[in-house]
């Protein structure tokens, strides 16, 4: 009997475990794809709820010789953490992450190891409300300066008046455009959708991601980015599935497509943005003049970080201008302190895809936390995508 | 004796994960997204809000498996009974070894593969412009026979393997031609083989994602999608519990079916599914 039910067996569970494992590493460097292999969080889960993986133990108050932090993919200079080793002796062991809620699953589940890592702005509420977070100790992270940061950048880190999380960078959400193949100049969203369905049919891509796809879709009409209104839903609904036959792809991961020449137009993060253009000139990146998502992403510890010391020490260091610039060199994103920005070139500081101009900043609005967490969105995509 | 450690394997990997997914699937979202404890059925009320990813599983799991087996039964057939004896455990190496490389990988080559600078672009250059192959329907079912090809051919060519060949030399000599040798012989009883593989293929296609994601643009919703999205982006794990539950309750039945099918038509011998 156990010897038939070998044979058969094109692949042993030890190989298969082995390629699951393979598949689970398999980082493509894409926060949607990263996504796509979060196997991960069933394992934070279980470990929760069955109480598998024991917890965390607290180090003493030396740094020890390891820490942990969860960021994104390609958002730090690697020589970054390679001299915070040779200064202080802890090695830092950097994991990524596909999206914000893959993190706060993970950090949900408890004993995720991490002792910093790198939310975005419509988390930190959340983050807090469930008490995940623990209020920075400013007093040992000196080379951070309230002063310096632009306030509508911080604002999200501070909590009735007690700082949770400090800024790293910041960014905006517009959309790319071929130039060359789709040469009407648009400046809005109300363009971007309608090109969608005619110039641009089967050419465009929107997020896989439903704060900027439903929220874009609203600024087709000129309601709030954040909407939970029913009625105003149910328009950018309606706009989302006569859109959906006309686009090239619902994908987060669009600079394959946008590089090899098969979509035209796609919704954009800066960072992609910049580096699109920076590579085919002719590539556009365009803010609605509506509006729409302006993001920041933050600097937090984890309530039960398992090397605290190493995770603040880490974070000071990042804090100082003249790290923090090579960091903003290496990922593209703007930077919120103003001593960062008297450190960059200037080719940098005038580069208007990360400096836009003041009043197309005006209208953009920070995503919600409720946005985020509202089921009734979370169903409108699935709607979307499932049409 | 031996069952000792794989029945702790199933316990732990197969069992216990699925005891904990049974009890967060009569649970409630959490206001913030996760999982609170409650005892409700409204997850699986909710299942039609998902009926068109059903849908569209039901229909790429059979067509898919059905591809991958049109392609497949050749190249078996010629590795267990065409190709010469040296030849053999090289070919057979080559089936499997791309099998070592994540699936994630291989179907991101096919991305720029069929992608605008890949057969498009050597197109263009012989003179047929502006073809896209990329996020099409049929870029899905490239990407499906060839990630799944592995699996269809090697039960195949086991149950070929072992064919008596004194079968085909008897059923010649009493006159028949290759044509229905092939069918009343060789098919007949490699039919075992087709169903092993016809189902494993078929059951990890109900829960296919990636190549849709990938190689189709994410324009079509499967229902792996649908789990992926559930657990990942809106964090409704108690929804998303009811639909995996669902799910493996599906599989089985296909297992069930595809078991007793296999056992009518090759007579009464045993099957063994994985």
């Amino acid at each position: 009997m156990s010897k038939s039910y070998r044979d058969g067996l094109p692949i042993s569970p030890e190989n298969f475990v082995d390629q699951l494992m393979r598949l689970k590493r398999g980082s493509i460097g894409r926060r949607d794809f990263l996504g796509l292999t979060g196997l991960g969080i069933a394992t934070a889960v279980m470990a929760r709820e069955i109480g598998i993986m024991p917890t965390p133990a607290f180090a003493a108050e030396s740094l020890g010789d390891r820490m942990s932090i969860a960021t994104w993919p390609n958002y730090h200079d690697p020589a970054t953490f390679e001299n915070f080793k040779k200064d202080t002796g802890v090695a830092v062991e950097v994991n990524v992450f596909g999206s914000n809620e893959e993190m706060l699953a993970k950090l949900q589940a408890g004993a995720s190891g991490w002792s910093l890592f790198v939310p975005t702005n419509y988390t930190i509420s959340t983050y807090k409300k469930l008490g995940i977070i623990e209020p920075l100790e400013m007093a040992k992270l000196p080379n951070f300066d309230g002063s310096q940061e632009d306030p509508r950048f911080t604002g999200e880190g501070t909590i009735d008046g007690t700082i949770y999380a400090v800024p790293k960078n910041w960014g905006t959400t517009g959309f790319a455009v071929n130039t060359k193949k789709l040469t009407k100049p648009m400046t809005s969203w109300k363009e971007f959708w309608d090109t969608a369905m005619a110039e641009g049919d089967s050419r465009t891509m929107v997020h896989d991601y439903q704060l900027t796809t439903i929220g874009n879709a609203l600024k087709y009409y000129g309601y709030s980015f954040n909407s939970l209104k029913q009625d105003e839903l149910a328009k950018a609904e309606e706009l989302l599935l006569k859109v959906k036959p006309h686009l090239f792809a619902v994908s987060s991961d669009y600079q394959p497509g946008m590089r090899a020449g098969d979509a035209w137009m796609t919704m954009c993060w800066t960072n992609d943005g910049a580096q699109l253009h920076r590579d085919i000139p002719e590539i556009a990146y365009v803010l609605g003049k509506e509006g729409g998502e302006i993001w920041t992403d933050f600097y937090a510890i984890p309530k039960d970080a398992p090397n605290k010391p190493a995770g603040c020490a880490l974070l000071n260091y990042l804090m100082n201008p003249q790290v923090a610039v090579k960091e903003h060199l290496a990922n593209g994103a703007p930077s919120t302190d103003a001593r960062v920005n008297k450190l960059l070139p200037k080719e940098v500081l005038d580069n208007p895809i990360l400096y836009p101009a003041a009043d197309l900043l005006t209208p953009l609005e920070f995503g919600a936390a409720a946005t985020l967490t509202d089921p009734g969105r979370a169903e409108l995509m699935a709607r979307f995508k499932s049409a | 004796m031996l069952l000792g450690p794989a029945t702790a394997w199933l316990v732990v990997f197969l069992v216990l994960p699925f005891i904990a997914i049974a009890v967060f699937s009569v649970g409630e979202r959490a206001p913030e997204g996760g999982y609170q404890a409650a005892f409700t059925l409204a997850q699986y009320a909710n299942l039609p809000a998902r009926a068109t990813a059903f849908w569209n599983t039901m229909v790429l799991a059979p067509v898919g498996a059905l591809a991958c087996l049109l392609v497949a039964y050749p190249v078996a057939y010629y590795l267990a009974l065409r190709a010469p004896q040296r030849w053999r455990l090289i070919l057979l190496a080559l089936v499997v070894i791309p099998f070592w490389t994540s699936l994630l990988m291989r179907t991101y080559a096919w991305m720029y593969i069929l992608g605008g600078r890949g057969i498009p672009a050597l197109l263009a250059f012989v003179g047929i412009e502006d073809v896209r192959l990329i996020n099409t329907p049929g870029a899905v079912l490239l990407g499906i026979v060839y990630g799944y090809l592995p699996l269809m051919i090697l039960p195949i060519y086991v149950s070929l393997e072992r064919l008596d060949r004194r079968l085909l030399e008897a059923s010649a000599d009493l006159g028949a031609t290759p044509l229905s040798t092939f069918l009343g012989v060789t098919l007949k009883l490699s039919l075992p083989g087709v169903m092993t593989g016809f189902s494993l293929v078929m059951i990890l296609l109900l829960g296919e994602y990636l190549i849709p994601t990938l190689l189709g643009g994410g324009k079509v919703f499967f229902i792996g999608n649908a789990l992926v999205d559930l657990f990942l982006q809106s964090r409704n794990w108690p929804f998303g519990s009811a639909i995996a539950i669902t799910l493996v309750l599906v599989s089985v039945v296909v297992l069930i079916a595809a078991n007793r099918i296999s056992t009518r038509v090759s007579g009464a011998r045993r099957v063994d599914l994985i």
